[in-house]
């Protein structure tokens, strides 16, 4: 009897178990709240580390940021300085010296007005020690920014001041002629001081933060989306089209691309190689492309004596490589072969080129097989090489393509090494087993110097080890000139001269690419390739 | 065995002047001897705070966790379960030689759910059923209810599929073989309340102890299927997490997961004893 | 002896597992053979003839990927990669799994819960995990990946060859061989471990193909093998992305792969099947 009771009982039992899991996982699932007003889904890549002005570093950080504030300047949608923060300003005759005049219709979003104690605050966070701030480099110029980073100098000492509270004086250790682009840069953006006080290092959470921009934070999921209400509060709130702005982690490419195919976004991060072509036969109109500021290249370890002292292997290393084929064939989204270091569309700047740029294959071939016979290598002292790369597909596609040229054109063996970007930076680094590397650089601001600086002997940036006592004078100079023509004219001097080291291997220069939605207006292709929510419009449903 | 790997959470290809570098270090307290580190760290523990991420850098470790448990729970979940539910039935009409459309509909879908690895089968369906047909959403952040759910969990459960139904037919078979069932018939038991009432409990037996690596080859599929589908679980940080020497979050996942296979031995224990009478009345 | 009469008299007996092992010896072959008789070498990158369909022309039988490398030199190579890094793992973790299981299973007590603890507090840790943690704590090598999966698939093995050793004490030769004198590590090695020779080979049968989806799932994550060498995961990783426009990158390697997988797994049934009817293991 009890047997039969058990049994009828335990039948019931399982079913229930799984009934009530099933209960307990499938509700609770609510996805975004449905409100009213129009939303813009833009696909924006990796996570953002943060979304504190003081302490993200990264793109996909940035634009976000830039939704969510606004500095003294920002950009127009076709990539020219317009006034942001500040409606107009002076610069001193020795430019040392700027004067910004702040909006004074300009409030944050809990209604307190922007006022330029609010931007001396915040930049004296930036360079204060205790923020452990990275991206300071905006500053770096400003008088006693260095110092205080160091924890030479207190705080106060910086080259800040607010005249009154409208007014603002910034002054600078010597002149910097993009200064003001700097200044278009989340990092130098306001953060609200109640704000950062009463929460600390969460005030850039939802619910806490308190923008000026032309967006407030609403939510941030971290690996979903980070979802951007508009701010009632904002001087130009008026011209903002768009309600609500939902930015998407997509961290992977193709499945970003699927998900703007099907709909559900609106903006893409990028495209993939692989599906470029397709994308431009069945979407042209969809498909937007700019040149951008940033080169890929390969750089050799200049501390190696096999690389530093045979500047002909390297030219010849340099020259075997291929770059229209690795362009347009094997990226082909219209990115450009590089034959320079500084990309076309860099403002005030005529980009150098390798002089041998304009050979035909067949001859820049011979003349590299040459170069490297000169060298001391042939058939009867062979020449083996290790490249380094960080894991991605392309990365790996171009240097098998890199490697079965210099196999074919100079006989070279090439051993391909793909590494963790953390563990690739960390052994460039150290300088030890690294031969040859492939990194890119892409430019903080629209200017030459970006670029140039980074081959600068003193430069924590400079990965390749270059050192160049002539290199270093021509930079010098062209930073004490004032005039520009003799600044352009220097920096010209300088790339030159650095080419003909050949102290690394450019080898093409970026493209932005994204998918718009025909249904999104107000998209500038420009080559910094920020796209403001607040410039964007919905175009009205059929 | 992190910390051993070359590389910090703050590098790039823009190096850092060395001052600033000194402030991040002393911030986030990497310039302390590692014995040092570790004290801190399980001292924050025994209090239930995990420490900051390095990566993450607004939020802590729990913050990120707490989050993204719930979403890879339910997915892992609802995938384990129709595994289960197709299996199991697939392994009992292949035990009793059901040659139906049927049968032979779910042992192709078992077929593909061993030979296909998830990282095509997860894309394929995205681009079928997502994006050529529109009858799905593509990802799980884009839309809401449970339309979302479908793909993903489907994804993570074919396969499995195949295994569970394996297992299913040869316990059945077992059983069905055993004197007892033999007994049951010979009493002019119709096979199906035989299966029901007598063979189906004892042959789920061994089921139950592969729940384990179950459960473990659904955490490992879901890394695939969170990248495939944005879906914010906890898939993702197991592999992020380590190349971006992301320390704290690290040790919190590896400790979320001992605590998670702890518990789930318990629960299979419970069942095992559950399910077999001989056992419960030791 | 006796032993691979019987497998071979079951390979014989089922037309499927028949012409699974077939089929696997065919493809062993055909990937060794590779070089000789594909014309086109698997690295040699051909910038006018990318992604080329499958054609007769050139004899690119199987087409080329992005690079202009042949297809079908490409497959055999990777299918040359993938056995062997899972035939190799599986052994590995076969050899540890099989020692540490006989030695616990025989030895017993609380030597035996001891060890079973462990395998118990590893199992708890989530492999790919570890297998992560090991790759980027050791940099890349096939040599690591061959370490890594071997050692992170020997638990099942272990409890396994535990549980048949314990079955296997009982049994009279056993106790005979102790009574003589036999030393345990004597009868460990020269007694119990031919006796597990059954259960191993099914269970390897089912290892390789966890091996294999365990590399390419390694790839997937980027911590695979280096180009231009390649395996059939890398490959068919690589293909996902040409999935509309270059189906031939994505099917012809899945399928290989699939092939093989499912061979695996029926001749490991069919052997199972043999070796415990009755389903217990």
């Amino acid at each position: 009897m009890s047997q039969q009771r058990s049994k009828t009982a335990s039948r019931w039992i399982i079913p229930a178990l799984l009934l009530s899991a099933l209960a307990l996982t499938a509700c609770g699932d609510s996805g975004p709240q449905l409100v009213q007003g129009s939303v813009l889904n833009r696909g924006n890549g990796a996570e953002p580390e943060s979304l504190d002005m003081h302490k993200a570093v990264s793109t996909e950080a940035n634009d976000v940021q830039r939704d969510l504030g606004e500095g003294l300047l920002g950009f127009t949608p076709n990539g020219e300085l317009r006034a942001a923060a500040a409606e107009r300003w002076t610069v001193s005759d020795d430019g040392r010296e700027y004067t910004f005049w702040l909006r004074q219709e300009a409030h944050w979003s809990n209604g307190d007005p922007v006022i330029a104690e609010d931007f001396v605050y915040s930049f004296r966070r930036l360079v204060d020690p205790a923020t452990a701030a990275i991206y300071v480099k905006s500053v770096a110029d400003v008088e006693n920014a260095a110092e205080i980073v160091a924890g030479d100098k207190e705080i106060a000492a910086l080259g800040v001041e607010a005249v009154n509270q409208y007014e603002l004086k910034i002054r600078l250790d010597h002149s910097v002629p993009y200064f003001l682009s700097l200044l278009t840069h989340p990092s130098t953006f306001p953060v609200h001081r109640g704000s950062v006080e009463l929460h600390g290092t969460a005030h850039a959470r939802a619910g806490n933060h308190i923008s000026n921009g032309a967006y407030v934070l609403r939510d941030w999921l971290v690996g979903s989306h980070i979802e951007l209400t508009r701010n009632e509060h904002y001087w130009n709130n008026s011209e903002t089209a768009i309600d609500r702005v939902m930015h998407y982690v997509t961290p992977e490419p193709m499945a970003e691309l699927n998900r703007f195919r099907a709909g559900e976004l609106d903006t893409t991060r990028t495209i993939p190689p692989e599906s470029f072509v397709q994308m431009k036969e069945e979407r042209p109109e969809e498909v937007r492309t700019s040149p951008s500021l940033a080169v890929y290249y390969y750089g050799f370890n200049m501390t190696k004596p096999k690389f530093a002292n045979n500047p002909k292997l390297r030219q010849a290393l340099s020259m075997a490589v291929d770059r229209d084929t690795i362009a347009y064939e094997v990226m082909g989204r219209g990115e450009t072969p590089a034959y320079g270091w500084v990309p076309d569309g860099t403002a005030n700047y005529d980009p150098r080129r390798f002089s041998y740029a304009d050979l035909s294959s067949t001859e820049r071939n011979q003349t590299a097989q040459q170069f490297f016979r000169e060298a001391g290598f042939g058939e009867d002292n062979p020449l083996t090489i290790e490249l380094r790369y960080n894991t991605s597909n392309t990365h790996q596609r171009i240097a098998e393509s890199v490697q079965a040229m210099w196999q074919e054109v100079l006989g070279v063996e090439t051993t391909l090494i793909n590494e963790e970007f953390q563990v690739l930076l960390a052994n460039i680094e150290a300088k030890e087993e690294i031969e040859v590397f492939r990194l890119n650089w892409s430019g903080d601001y629209n200017d030459a110097h970006t670029f140039l600086s980074v081959l600068q002997s003193d430069n924590p940036s400079n990965l390749t080890g270059y050192k160049s006592a002539d290199y270093d004078s021509l930079m010098d100079r062209a930073a004490g000139q004032t005039d520009p023509g003799m600044r352009k004219a220097f920096l010209e001097e300088a790339e030159e001269e650095m080419l003909s080291d050949h102290p690394l291997i450019p080898i093409y220069f970026y493209v932005n690419r994204s998918m718009v939605s025909r249904r999104v207006e107000g998209w500038g292709d420009n080559v910094l390739n920020y796209h403001y929510s607040q410039h964007l419009r919905l175009a009205a449903e059929e | 065995m992190v910390h051993a790997a070359p590389g910090g959470p703050f590098d790039s290809e823009r190096r850092l002047p060395p001052a600033i570098e000194e402030n991040i270090k002393e911030a986030y307290h990497l310039d302390e001897s590692l014995p040092k580190q570790f004290y801190r760290y399980m001292r924050g523990v025994v209090r239930g705070d995990l420490g900051p991420s390095y990566r993450y850098r607004d939020f802590t470790v729990s913050e990120l966790i707490g989050d993204a448990i719930p979403v890879t729970m339910r997915i892992g979940l609802l995938a384990i379960l129709l595994a289960l539910i197709v299996g199991i039935s697939a392994g009992v009409a292949a035990a009793l030689r059901k040659n139906t459309l049927l049968d032979r509909l779910v042992t192709g879908i078992a077929m593909i759910g061993i030979s296909v690895p998830v990282f095509v089968l997860a894309p394929l369906m995205v681009l079928i059923f997502a994006v050529t047909l529109k009858w799905l959403p593509a990802s799980f952040a884009g839309s809401s209810g449970a339309d979302r759910l479908f793909l993903p969990v489907v994804a993570l459960a074919l396969p499995q599929v195949a295994y569970i139904a394996r297992l299913t037919r040869a316990s059945l078979i077992d059983v069905m073989n055993s004197d007892y069932v033999r007994t049951a018939r010979a009493q002019g038991l119709k096979t199906s309340s035989i299966v029901r009432y007598h063979a189906l409990k004892p042959a789920m037996l061994p089921l139950v102890s592969y729940l384990g690596p179950t459960f473990a080859a659904v955490l490992t599929g879901s890394v695939v299927i969170e990248q495939v589908f944005g879906i914010p679980g906890v898939g993702r940080f197991l592999v992020t997490a380590a190349t971006n020497r992301d320390f704290t979050l690290v040790l919190g996942i590896t400790i979320f997961y001992s605590a998670m296979i702890i518990s789930l031995n318990l629960v299979v224990d419970l069942l095992y004893a559950f399910l077999d009478p001989r056992i419960r009345k030791r | 002896m006796s032993i691979f009469k019987s497998v071979i008299r079951t390979i014989q007996s089922s037309r499927t597992v028949t012409v699974c092992a077939a089929m696997l010896l065919v493809i062993a072959a055909l990937s060794l053979l590779g070089p000789a008789i594909s014309s086109h070498s698997y690295f040699s990158t051909d910038f006018d003839n990318r992604l080329l369909a499958p054609t007769l022309m050139d004899q690119h039988i199987f087409g080329t990927d992005e690079l202009g490398r042949d297809l079908f030199s490409r497959t055999l190579f990777g299918i040359r990669i993938t056995l062997l890094v899972a035939v190799v793992a599986s052994f590995v973790s076969l050899g540890i799994g099989v020692l540490y299981g006989a030695i616990a299973g025989y030895v017993g007590g609380r030597v035996d819960g001891i060890m079973m603890r462990i395998v118990d507090g590893i199992y708890a840790l989530p492999f790919i995990f570890s297998v992560i943690l090991l790759m980027v704590a050791f940099g890349r090598s096939m040599l690591l990946i061959l370490i890594a999966i071997g050692a992170v698939n020997w638990l099942d093995m272990a409890r396994i060859v535990r549980g048949q050793t314990i079955s296997l004490k009982q049994r009279g030769f056993v106790e005979a061989a102790r009574l003589i004198g036999v030393p345990t590590s004597g009868i460990i090695l020269r007694h119990i471990t031919p006796n597990l020779l059954g259960v191993v080979i099914v269970y390897m049968t089912l290892a390789i193909p966890q091996a294999i989806l365990m590399e390419s799932f390694l790839s997937f994550l980027g911590l695979g093998i280096q180009g231009p060498q390649t395996s059939l995961g890398t490959l068919v990783n690589a293909g996902v992305s040409h999935m509309e426009r270059a189906s031939w990158l994505l099917v012809i390697p899945a399928s290989v792969l699939a092939l093989i997988l499912l061979c695996f797994n029926f001749l490991g049934d069919g052997l199972r099947d043999l070796a415990d009817p009755k389903g217990k293991t």
